[in-house]
């Protein structure tokens, strides 16, 4: 009897923790199909605010260079990260343990702090803020975490393949390509899935080290927000329509995953 | 075998060997002063050796020995610190190992997950050139490098999947291979490649009992087809006999010993290579003379040549101890302890305090009186290796205490001085009067191994070290205890030990035997 009162107990609990986890998001999504000017008044269904979505060139611009920033550092960051990576696996032991060591402390700094520091550093240096600032300030956020998700495929890697291949006769350079990288694809890709994710939805990097003129998703939303203190509403289909694009990430990834489980058993 | 390495210099246990000029120009691999050290600690040191074409040489010794720092110097992928690395005549010391004419058989196999099994045999040859003639525009002819046909390559692959016997596996995906077969692929992707050397690093150690049987022999069989040199590093002594031409013996980065199995067995050139290969009965004894040796009470006859009173190692292995009518024998015992091994039993023989392991065909009663022989040319008879602690870089501190290996032990000064005695204010006094101060007087200390103290309690001792070797001696156990500044303590002791155990070394003050080194007069406090 006990048991099965702890039980539910424990059941409701969940339901409690989920439906506050994802109340906010189902409250956008529901209010994304009703044209009200604020959220609570319900003027009836409506598709309108999507294809308004689409004709607010504003909002089309800047999901294009979130999309656009996401990518190219993503792609920057993952080829340094992985080389980053394998060249701190194959350091001497002490240099290797000091080497992950400050990698990683970029993980645990606040963002603020990088933003600024990033900031005081081109104005010292008189760079003026451009697509290339930003891009290194999204490069500086997303590097550890690339270096984070190979760091383990490299250590599960089997110490001795990269010698086989240069025992075999491949040059260190070959041993590289076809055994080292294959062998650390899936921490790669992950990385990069990472990058992407966490430049896309960045604000304070970004806001510090854009020009002023080139806005993305989040300055966008932020710009508007604080100006006219209310949300517009193709904002709420826009947001449902961010989550919808995560959740379809997030179930490819799983998919991708569980096959590749299935795979090697 | 002919000898091929003759001791030039005897330090102690350290024997350090050169190599003979004779049939040089079947030597594949020479090894010349080749000594690997990383930071402080030496791997390998000094190695003298050659290897013959088409030779089976085992790297034999316990972990961390330098069998395979060795390997790994020859496979090119670590660098002598000193010496050169002679193939076929010509120094690769400095060659990468993508360069080198040799293949290696991994531990763990290392092969590459991501290929299958054919891409992974077929690894090294897409790699290769190989040199063919072509005439060029002038007409002249020029040898020109082409890679290996689609066709060659899968004519080869099949080959070496059909010596490892693993035909039809082309396509498997490497996850779904036992570990005997993927130590088959690992042989396979090597030996395809045609090696001059193939280097095989423990390559069954990961293996079962019954399977690690079977590989031996097949290895065996492939080494006599292929006609490949092969050097096999293995802590296996059962599987070196069982399968070299030569056996090298190693020990703590040192050669110990390198000859036939045969020779290894037969005739160890010290206790611990008595005590690594095969089981024995070691014992210490003492040479007297007219080829006749005394241990366990008894003097027996012996082949074997030393000078009169030396004092010796003897090695009698189990089964050269036969049984005789009791009472008739050269020595008399009890039987203690019987043990049903298959083939044979193996009896354990109390003559005194020391024991006598035995293996005989012959089912006989414990608990009652035995007696054995020993046939002459079966006592192997050593140099005895060690025989007391001697420690020249000792010295005297301000409490009249000696400085042995970074531990202050206490000790008798006044022996340093015949009939003297200690003041109150710790100075030396003479008969004659005269006052001696040994503050920082650098001593020779020489301690018996029966002295040494082990003590299980790291803080209860005054040097800490690691045991790092035990030899059983018939009635007690030969202990080496090292410490972290790579000092070595040697004792005797009734207790069994365990290797790797850290423990702490007490002596006690009157037996530290200290000579002054130095004028005496040097010392004297006016």
């Amino acid at each position: 009897m006990v048991k099965q009162t702890t039980r539910i107990l424990a059941r409701v609990f969940v339901g409690i923790m989920l439906l506050i986890m994802y109340a906010p998001i189902l409250l956008l999504m529901v209010f994304s199909f009703t044209e009200a000017k604020v959220i609570g008044s319900w003027t009836g269904f409506s598709l309108d605010l999507y294809p308004d979505l689409f004709r607010n060139t504003e909002i089309v611009t800047a999901v294009v260079n979130t999309v656009v920033v996401a990518l190219s550092s993503a792609a920057v960051s993952t080829v340094l990260g992985t080389v980053g990576a394998i060249g701190i696996h194959y350091s001497g032991r002490r240099m290797k343990t000091a080497l992950e060591g400050v990698s990683q402390i970029p993980i645990m700094n606040a963002e603020i702090v990088t933003a600024l520091s990033l900031t005081i550093l081109f104005v010292y240096f008189g760079v003026r803020f451009n697509f290339l600032t930003l891009l290194i300030g999204h490069v500086v956020l997303t590097l550890p975490f690339v270096v984070l998700s190979i760091n383990p495929k490299l250590q599960q890697m089997d110490p001795n393949i990269y010698e086989a291949a240069l025992d075999l006769g491949a040059r260190p350079a070959h041993a590289l390509r076809r055994i080292i990288l294959p062998e650390i694809m899936p921490g790669i890709f992950s990385g990069f899935l990472l990058s992407v994710t966490l430049s896309l939805d960045d604000y304070i990097i970004t806001a510090f080290t854009r020009d002023t003129s080139f806005a993305t998703l989040s300055t966008y939303v932020y710009g508007v927000t604080s100006k006219k203190g209310t949300l517009p509403p193709t904002l709420r289909a826009l947001t449902t329509l961010i989550f919808l694009v995560a959740l379809l990430l997030l179930i490819l990834m799983n998919l991708r995953g569980k096959k590749r489980e299935e795979g090697t058993r | 075998m002919e000898s091929r390495a003759s001791p030039v210099g005897v330090q102690g246990a350290i024997f350090c060997f050169g190599v003979m000029n004779v049939e040089k120009e079947n030597v594949i691999i020479e090894l010349v002063g080749v000594t690997n050290r990383y930071n402080d600690t030496v791997a390998v040191d000094n190695f003298n050796f050659y290897v013959k074409k088409g030779e089976f040489v085992s790297f034999l010794g316990p972990s961390g020995c330098g069998k395979t720092t060795t390997l790994r110097m020859i496979a090119g992928f670590e660098h002598p610190t000193e010496g050169k690395i002679l193939l076929n005549g010509k120094d690769i010391a400095d060659l990468p190992p993508y360069e080198r004419p040799v293949n290696t058989v991994f531990q763990k196999y290392a092969l590459f997950p991501h290929l299958d099994v054919y891409d992974n045999v077929a690894f090294g040859l897409k790699l290769k050139r190989i040199p063919y003639e072509t005439t060029d525009r002038d007409g002249n002819k020029v040898t020109k490098y082409r890679k290996l046909t689609k066709k060659e390559i899968s004519k080869k692959v099949t080959e070496a999947l059909k010596i490892v016997d693993l035909e039809e596996f082309e396509w498997r995906d490497i996850t779904t291979l036992s570990g005997g077969q993927q130590q088959r692929i690992a042989i396979a992707r090597a030996i395809v490649n045609e090696p001059q050397i193939l280097l095989l690093d423990e390559p069954l150690g990961a293996l079962d009992l019954k399977m690690r049987k079977e590989m031996q022999i097949e290895l065996k069989e492939m080494h006599r087809k292929l006609g490949i040199t092969f050097i096999y590093v293995t802590h296996d002594q059962e599987e070196a006999l069982t399968m070299s031409d030569t056996i090298v013996v190693m020990k703590d980065g040192q050669i110990q010993q390198i000859g036939t199995p045969e020779d290894i067995y037969n005739e160890p050139k010290n206790a611990f290579v008595a005590d690594f290969i095969g089981e024995s009965n070691l014992y210490e004894g003492t040479y007297m003379g007219n080829r006749k040796v005394r241990f366990l009470n008894h003097i027996f006859d012996c082949v074997d040549d030393f000078p009169a009173n030396e004092k010796v190692n003897v090695v009698v292995r189990p089964e050269d101890v036969k049984f005789a009518e009791v009472g008739k024998g050269m020595i008399d015992g009890v039987l203690t302890e019987k043990v049903f091994k298959g083939i044979h039993y193996e009896y354990t023989m109390m003559v005194g305090r020391n024991e006598v392991t035995i293996q005989s065909t012959r089912s006989m009663e414990t608990g009652v009186p035995v007696s054995v022989n020993i046939a002459p040319d079966l006592i192997h008879i050593m140099k005895k290796t060690i025989v007391s602690n001697v420690y020249d870089d000792a010295y005297i501190d301000n409490d009249n205490r000696v400085i042995i290996a970074g531990g202050a032990f206490d000790c008798d000064v006044t022996q340093l001085v015949p009939g003297s005695s200690l003041d109150e204010e710790g100075y030396v006094i003479a008969p004659d009067g005269k006052k001696y101060d040994f503050k920082d007087a650098d001593v020779l200390v020489d301690v018996s191994l029966s002295d040494i103290e082990i003590i299980d309690n790291e803080e209860d001792g005054v040097v800490c070290g690691k045991i790092v070797s035990m030899i059983y001696l018939g009635n007690h156990y030969q202990v080496l205890i090292r410490t972290e500044d790579d000092e070595d303590f040697v004792a005797d002791t009734e207790y069994t030990w365990n290797e790797f155990d850290r423990v702490s070394v007490r002596i006690p003050a009157e037996k530290i035997r200290m000579t002054l080194r130095g004028e005496v007069s040097k010392y004297v406090k006016d």
